[in-house]
């Protein structure tokens, strides 16, 4: 690229005037309400067709029969969509302020990578079997990763397209690490190719009880955060000039992004692009004010996130396309689409 | 300058080395920088010691002396048989799959100025695997068509790409980006492969990912080699241009370089050449990326370097051959795996050094 | 130099022209059926408020851009159908955004100026050298020849840059806003080497500038541009006027003869005389 020039990403200080502000809380209840919807499709919806009765007797008058063990399935299944997405729209969202970097993503920046690369290791060579015990090798592992990019992150130099190609390339090394590991052990290789494509399938209860608490505090501290990151996002002399705390601000916020990656990455597997998206969505019609992107994200990742594994469970019938993989079908093309429109100096 | 000579010692202090230059009495000058020419003779010395050792290697060990005397044509016929039936091909895969993958990963960083910008990050590997992964799962398919399945899926990718990142011509940042979102998408798709194939054509698959050059014969290396001869000059007469384009496109444009036909010849010879030795040994992973960067370091010259980037990339793939058949036994290790390893380390001291620079 | 220069009557025997272009970047279209006159051997200012057109008029007199209609004429030709590296020995360019590769020297970045001169069989002749030698010492950079370009201060930087456009010896040199991100000091500099390279050697160089007084100073002649069209052009002393200053830039101002070179100088009217005016 030929012009450094900082993302356009100016926050906006003055209080939107109210009419614009009912929109926005409007806005927001609506995508409540489809989020509703959509974990209503993603219960009905699957490789198996169950009548609206069925779905019915499964939620409400649980008897324990074939249908019902379906419909408690996909339940799990969906409340763990639930959490996953709003957890990974929400430290997209929590990066890209912080990186003040439009491209940025769990997945593209290789956190995602890193807390698979963790687990696996805890998985084939510690022994680790539980996934409590596990998720703290997913924060270990999305931690570091982190702590690299917000190092490279921090270099005078950085411009979004160089920490792109910076995660793209510490992923790919931790790809062929996970790959290295496949290839010495077999029994990995079993386990770990279901598990590195990022699935909402092996969902049950006791998955979404272990993570819950990691999630439920990423999320509050990371809208906790929302105003003084606004103020992060105006350049690092700004910030300070308007008296925010850019150390404990920074941290925090990476502490946000990591737990919340690194506990949805535990539970399902490395999923892309849903945190790069979502924000980029929102963004379009909140404006750049964080305290209202971050909320919308909460609620309208996963929409994304159940919505593609419904996809998922239909076009690949009577198998199951992987959550993930829908995501990065969809997420890549709308990455190309962003890429293309932008200009040079805005990257 | 009437006789052929090398500006040196007198001119020194005023010709800087970059533009030293070979003359001769026809009006005819070659640059020449004796340090990237000496560079480049070391590397092939390495290279060519590193395949000797490597041909040496195996469950049947035969001395250095030995391999050179069979290569000669008088060896024992055992000798002759293990060292040209079996062994030779292997090397000269490695050898040509390294000189395409570090010629092609110049080529590559120098076009998206940026030294991560190398074919293995930026989608086209992925996209070879795709096909390789398209054949072994969904057809079962012999490792010749895998070789024609990987080389059509690098293929399809470099076009994608290229065509992708149009938008009146093409520049360095969105041929980056569009490569990684490609890459990502060709990711996807390989996993969703790997959680399709049976337990055999997964570990199939895997290792053909992880990049081998185990059971490499003659089949693979005439086809690299007609690839190389007829690609490696095309690149070195477009790398005069390239040399300006490092300037910028506008004063590339300037001095008179065709910018984007240069570009679309370069990307072109360097999807190519890419695509092919994945083909013939599977995403090796890291040496594109790795080779230039060592490349210059050691001949400490701006500019592309692409004739030592060939070189470094030869040795270093046979050497990591060799290392890995010396330390975990005869084809026990994918050299992918060894040259993985290397290539992350090395990436990690790159990312800090980039950084420092602040070129990240 | 004293600008006091012949008015270089128009003439359609000018090296270079553009005629009746419409420029244009993607939809956003920047100027419309534009005529343009580089008189030979003149020193040619482009003046004109921001996103009037200025850098653009100058891409497409280089083709760096092309027109979307009209054409530009080198030498009675299209540019655009003349070979690259014929077009690259008539017309050289230093353009705004340059990259100095990463351990560059000084010699071997100005030696780059010599690409279209050289062949796949002439590399780097003796000829080379000298022009690379010559060019140096013009711009006095000679002394940094072994010297890193990153270690460079910016006005040094820019002298090697114009050094680096000087070995390409070509009779037209088209710069675009040279002085810009200098200190005042090295901007005096950088258009004190122009005027010197248009004086003594007759090269016709064509300029970018954003401040009018040192257009007005070392022009020879003037094309203030507005919204695409062209306002005025003309020898400084004839066209600058608070008139012109006011229908290009918008601003009310005095005209006073320069103290040092009697070329024109412009004095914006005090704040007050300007609000006095606006009400």
């Amino acid at each position: 690229m030929l012009v450094d020039s900082p993302p356009e990403q100016r926050a906006e200080t003055a209080p939107a005037p109210p009419s614009r502000k009912a929109v926005r809380a409007l806005g927001l209840l609506l995508s409540v309400a489809v989020l509703v919807l959509v974990a209503l499709a993603s219960i009905a919806i699957g490789a198996k067709a169950l009548s609206p009765d069925q779905v019915w007797h499964g939620l409400f008058h649980d008897t324990g029969s074939y249908g019902d063990v379906v419909v408690d399935e996909r339940v799990s299944r969906t409340v763990l969509g639930l959490l996953a997405g709003a957890a990974l729209g929400l430290s997209g969202a929590v990066l890209q302020a912080l990186t003040r970097n439009p491209l940025a993503d769990p997945g593209l920046l290789g956190i995602n990578a890193g807390a698979s690369a963790a687990v696996v290791t805890a998985i084939t060579y510690l022994g680790v079997t539980s996934l409590t015990g596990y998720v703290w090798f997913a924060f270990l592992g999305a931690a570091a990763v982190g702590a690299l990019v917000w190092f490279l992150g921090g270099s005078r130099g950085a411009t979004p397209v160089r920490l792109a190609l910076a995660g793209t390339a510490i992923s790919a090394a931790l790809y062929g690490y996970l790959q290295a590991v496949m290839i010495t052990d077999g029994a990995a290789l079993g386990r770990m190719r279901f598990w590195t494509v990022g699935s909402l399938a092996s969902a049950t209860n006791s998955t979404i009880l272990q993570v819950l608490p990691f999630l439920a505090a990423g999320t509050l501290l990371a809208l906790g955060l929302a105003r003084p990151l606004n103020a992060v996002a105006m350049g690092d002399d700004t910030a300070r000039a308007l008296g925010a705390h850019l150390g404990r601000t920074r941290g925090l916020a990476m502490l946000a992004a990591t737990v919340l990656c690194g506990a949805a990455t535990a539970a399902c597997g490395p999923i892309v692009f849903v945190g790069l998206m979502v924000p980029h969505v929102v963004r379009s019609f909140t404006g750049p004010d964080l305290r209202w992107i971050l909320p919308y994200a909460t609620v309208l990742s996963p929409v994304l996130l159940l919505g593609a594994d419904v996809i998922g469970r239909v076009v690949a019938r009577p198998s199951e396309l992987q959550v993930g993989i829908v995501t990065a079908l969809i997420g890549g093309p709308v990455f190309i689409f962003l890429v293309r429109r932008r200009r040079t100096a805005q990257l | 300058m009437k006789t052929p000579t090398v500006n040196r010692a007198a001119d020194m202090n005023r010709t800087v080395r970059a533009n030293r230059a070979l003359r001769t009495p026809g009006g005819l000058s070659l640059r020449l920088d004796p340090r990237a020419v000496l560079v480049v003779v070391l590397l092939l010395v390495a290279a060519g010691a590193a395949g000797v050792l490597l041909i040496g290697t195996g469950d049947a060990k035969i001395p250095a002396a030995d391999v050179l005397r069979t290569l000669a044509g008088n060896g024992t016929a055992y000798q002759d048989f293990i060292v040209n039936e079996l062994r030779l091909p292997r090397v000269l895969v490695g050898l040509l799959v390294g000189a395409s993958l570090g010629l092609g990963g110049a080529l590559f960083q120098s076009v998206s100025r940026n030294p991560l910008g190398s074919p293995d990050v930026l989608g086209l590997s992925q996209g070879s695997t795709a096909g390789a992964l398209i054949v072994i799962v969904l057809m079962s398919g012999t490792a010749a068509q895998v070789t024609l399945g990987a080389l059509i899926g690098g293929l399809a990718t470099g076009c994608a790409i290229h065509l992708l990142a149009w938008k009146q011509g093409v520049h360095g940042y969105r041929l980056v980006l569009v490569g990684i979102g490609i890459s990502a998408i060709a990711t996807a798709v390989n996993g969703y492969l790997l959680t399709k194939a049976d337990m055999v054509d997964a570990a199939r698959a895997i290792v053909w990912m992880t990049g081998s050059l185990n059971g490499r014969d003659w089949d693979q290396v005439w086809p690299l080699l007609a690839l190389c001869a007829v690609l490696v000059p095309v690149v070195l007469v477009g790398a005069r241009g390239l040399r300006m384009m490092e300037m910028g496109d506008d004063v590339a444009n300037a001095l008179g370089v065709r910018v984007q036909r240069v570009r679309l010849v370069l990307m072109v010879s360097s999807v190519l050449l890419t695509a092919a030795a994945t083909a013939a040994a599977g995403p090796v992973a890291f040496v594109a990326l790795t080779a230039p960067q060592l490349a210059r370091r050691l001949t400490r010259s701006p500019g592309p370097n692409l004739v030592p980037s060939l070189c470094m990339g030869a040795a270093l793939l046979v050497a990591a051959d060799w290392a890995s058949q010396r330390a975990f036994g005869a084809d026990q290790l994918p050299v992918g795996v060894v040259t993985g390893v290397l290539g992350g380390g090395y990436l990690l001291w790159l990312l800090v050094t980039e950084r420092r620079a602040g070129r990240i | 130099m004293s600008a006091i220069h012949t008015n270089t009557p128009r003439s359609t025997v000018n090296r270079l022209s553009a005629e009746k272009v419409t420029l244009a970047y993607e939809q956003r279209v920047i100027a419309e059926q534009l005529s343009v006159e580089i008189p030979d051997n003149s020193f040619t200012v482009i003046v004109g408020p921001n996103a009037c057109g200025k850098s653009t008029l100058l891409r497409a007199l280089s083709r760096m851009l092309k027109p979307s209609a009209g054409r530009v004429l080198l030498d009675g030709q299209v540019i655009q159908s003349m070979p690259a590296k014929k077009v690259a020995r008539t017309l050289g360019l230093l353009p705004q955004s340059s990259i100095a590769p990463d351990g560059i020297t000084v010699a071997d970045l100005v030696g780059r100026g010599r690409y279209p001169h050289q062949g796949l069989l002439r590399q780097w002749s003796t000829q080379d050298e000298r022009v690379v030698q010559e060019s140096m010492r013009q711009t006095g950079v000679a002394e940094l020849a072994d010297r890193y370009v990153d270690e460079l201060s910016g006005g040094q930087r820019q002298r090697v840059w114009i050094a680096m456009a000087l070995a390409q010896q070509t009779p037209l040199l088209l710069l675009d806003e040279p002085t810009t991100y200098l200190d005042i000091q090295h901007q005096i500099d950088v258009l004190d080497l122009c005027a010197e390279l248009h004086e003594s050697q007759g090269r016709t160089l064509v300029a970018v500038l954003h401040d009018l007084n040192h257009a007005a100073r070392y022009a020879t002649h003037l094309i203030a541009l507005r919204g695409g069209t062209v306002v005025a052009e003309g020898a400084p002393n004839d066209i600058v006027t608070a008139e012109l200053v006011e229908e290009v830039f918008g601003l009310r101002c005095q005209i006073i003869d320069d103290p040092e070179t009697g070329t024109p100088l412009v004095v914006p009217a005090a704040r007050k005389v300007r609000a006095a005016a606006v009400s």
